[in-house]
């Protein structure tokens, strides 16, 4: 192993104890606090006793939602595209906006009423349906688990890029450092490592980016650079190359549609007051779309220092998720090297907690404690249940994100091909299964059980299959038809179904009179 | 008015309930003035032959209006809109049935 390995796997190292021990602190002080209350742990591990600020609300949001393809893959694809992928990562600028806007006080308010911690909590309350409730939990974990081992490998790969060591050692230093941390210290100990890990991606723009233009000698002279390599690099469809409606359809993939993440909706059920909220939304609206922005325009900048022969490619096409690897192999002294390595693993990182907690939490709260041990666990009041219990329920909380830390961390060293093959429709199908659910149940009144079950199924169903089939319409791709098949069967099969009893609507919507 | 210990008004079930739909509406209204503002910047002005593109520090005015001032401008309209629209108020408690966690 030369030095330049060495200090840069040093750097790592560094930082991952130093994330390992603060996560600990916190999961101490955590427990420290259960104890002295004596209840209320499921509120605590959760959702962290719903005590977020404002950085960190707006900090978890975006580190969750932003994973190892802003720093490696998306500038990738904008080395060979040029501008438009920037054009297209801007879609993500209102995207915090809109989910705090629109979810935040609405799921706030709901949750403190109901005593909820998940979305699957919320859609329980407001559908009183098993099948939605199975359905939803079901679906989370199969996605979430195939979405965290992609987050690993991603984050295991990029690890051996940069330091020729095999990408187990790498996936043994952050996936056990971020499995034992968020297993034994919860939801406050992963949006507190959050915090710090999305600090560090926003240091690690600034440093991709001052490179670049340092050795590119400034903005004009690599601009004049880019018109000789790649003619095509400065207009909004890459000369032709890349379609209106395949950018477009990026408007539901990761515009709405991420309302439909119970990942990021979650958020919403976790902070502390309406002025966190408030300015929450405004250090998420700067940061996330300030991230996007200087990622991806350090891509489109890359041609200009980085010659296409110095990327592998495979049958003629550049393997474009080594441009970063490659870039900071050639330009940054280990130390910087390290310190910007550390972004894209704190994205990987930040992204597996929060779905370890909530995987984790589908099977504790969600399903055994609503369905299976729901004689003890009087369900909305746990502080009735007895402190005996309460102890039963912290250590299998613990071990439950353990053992699926374990398996997904199996996973990643020898992906099943069925897990390969879900991952496929990760995103797409959580989007097509809780968009219609969350968003209607908040804010229409005729939303119902039958409306739900029918649109998840129809939903999911459309999606897989076209993307199996390969089906485009119109140049869109799959989600955008079947994230609509979602919306029309949820509102038809709401309204032939029968509707939500008065209480459940008197709960939801208490600005308009109920008559029968 | 009466504040909860946050120090946010406690307003009622009611008021509370049409303040948020407000604020959800007006977050759709700012979401689809983004969508407006970046389409027709960017596939209306960068359409043509980038031979005739006019630059603004280095980048094409398509992109720069697109991408840069709808990145800055949506960061100030998110400051005025939650600080004109946007409104505290109490979580836990409401003015007509206290404590809303029993």
């Amino acid at each position: 192993m030369s030095n330049y390995s060495i200090i840069l796997i040093s750097v790592l190292v560094v930082y991952m104890i130093f994330n390992f021990g603060f996560g600990m602190w916190v999961s101490k002080k955590q427990q420290a606090l259960d104890a002295a209350e004596g209840k209320g742990f499921i509120n605590n591990y959760f959702i962290g006793g719903r005590s977020m600020g404002g950085l960190v609300l707006a900090m978890t949001l975006i580190a969750t939602f932003t994973s190892a393809s802003s720093f490696i893959g998306g500038p990738g694809v904008a080395y060979s595209r040029g501008l438009v992928w920037v054009y297209l990562s801007m879609i993500q600028v209102p995207t915090a906006f809109i989910i705090l806007g629109i979810l935040g006080k609405k799921f706030a308010v709901i949750s403190r009423k109901t005593n909820a911690v998940t979305v699957t909590d919320y859609l329980r309350a407001r559908y009183k349906s098993p099948v939605v409730v199975i359905g939803a939990s079901v679906a989370l974990v199969l996605f979430f688990i195939a979405q965290m081992m992609s987050q690993f490998l991603g984050g295991a790969v990029l690890f051996q890029s940069v330091t020729g060591l095999s990408y187990i050692y790498g996936l043994i230093l952050f996936g056990i450092v971020v499995i034992v941390y968020t297993s034994f210290g919860g939801f406050k100990a992963v949006v507190t490592t959050d915090t710090i890990q999305g600090i560090i991606m926003v240091i690690g723009g600034f440093i991709i980016m001052a490179t670049i233009i340092h050795v590119g000698g400034g903005v004009d002279s690599i601009v004049d650079k880019l018109n000789v390599v790649n003619p095509n690099w400065s207009t909004p469809d890459q000369g032709g190359l890349t379609a209106k409606p395949f950018v477009m359809s990026f408007w539901v993939l990761v515009g709405l549609g991420v309302l439909g993440l119970p990942q990021t909706a979650v958020r919403g059920m976790g902070f502390k007051d309406t002025k966190s909220l408030h300015n929450a939304i405004i250090y998420g609206t700067i940061v996330v779309g300030f991230l996007m922005l200087i990622m991806h325009l350090s891509g489109v900048f890359a041609p200009a220092v980085l010659n296409a022969s110095e990327i592998p490619s495979t049958n003629g096409v550049l393997n474009t998720d080594y441009v970063i690897p490659k870039l900071v192999l050639k330009y940054m002294n280990p130390v910087v090297a390290g310190l910007f390595i550390a972004a894209p693993l704190s994205a990987v990182m930040s992204t597996v907690s929060s779905l370890l907690i909530l995987a984790s939490a589908a099977i504790v709260k969600d399903l055994y404690l609503n369905y299976i041990a729901k004689d003890k666990y009087d369900s909305g009041h746990e502080e009735a249940a007895d402190k005996h219990f309460e102890k039963k329920i912290g250590r299998m909380s613990m071990a439950v994100t353990l053992i699926i830390g374990a398996i997904v961390f199996v996973f990643t060293i020898k992906p099943p091909s069925l897990i390969v093959w879900i991952n496929l429709f990760a995103m797409g199908g959580l989007e097509c299964s809780f968009l219609c659910p969350i968003i209607f149940g908040l804010y229409w009144k005729k939303a119902n059980a039958t409306g739900s079950v029918v649109s998840m199924i129809c939903g999911v169903a459309t999606f897989i299959y076209m993307t199996v089939k390969g089906i485009s319409i119109g140049g869109t791709t799959p989600i955008v038809f079947s994230i609509a098949v979602a919306i029309i069967t949820f509102v038809i099969a709401s309204l032939i179904g029968k509707s939500s009893d008065q209480e459940t609507l008197k709960l939801f919507f208490p600005e308009s009179e109920h008559s029968a | 008015m009466k504040s909860d210990s946050y120090g946010a008004p406690i307003l009622t079930e009611k008021e509370r309930s049409r303040q948020i739909r407000k604020e959800a509406a007006v977050s759709m209204i700012l979401y689809a003035a983004f969508f407006l503002w970046w389409y027709f910047t960017g596939y209306g002005l960068g359409g043509g032959d980038p031979k005739d593109y006019t630059f603004i520090m280095g980048l094409p005015m398509w992109f720069f209006l697109s991408c840069i001032v709808g990145y800055v401008g949506f960061c100030i309209a998110s400051v005025i809109i939650v600080k004109k629209v946007f409104k505290n108020f109490s979580l836990e408690e409401t003015a007509d049935g206290g404590d809303t966690d029993e």
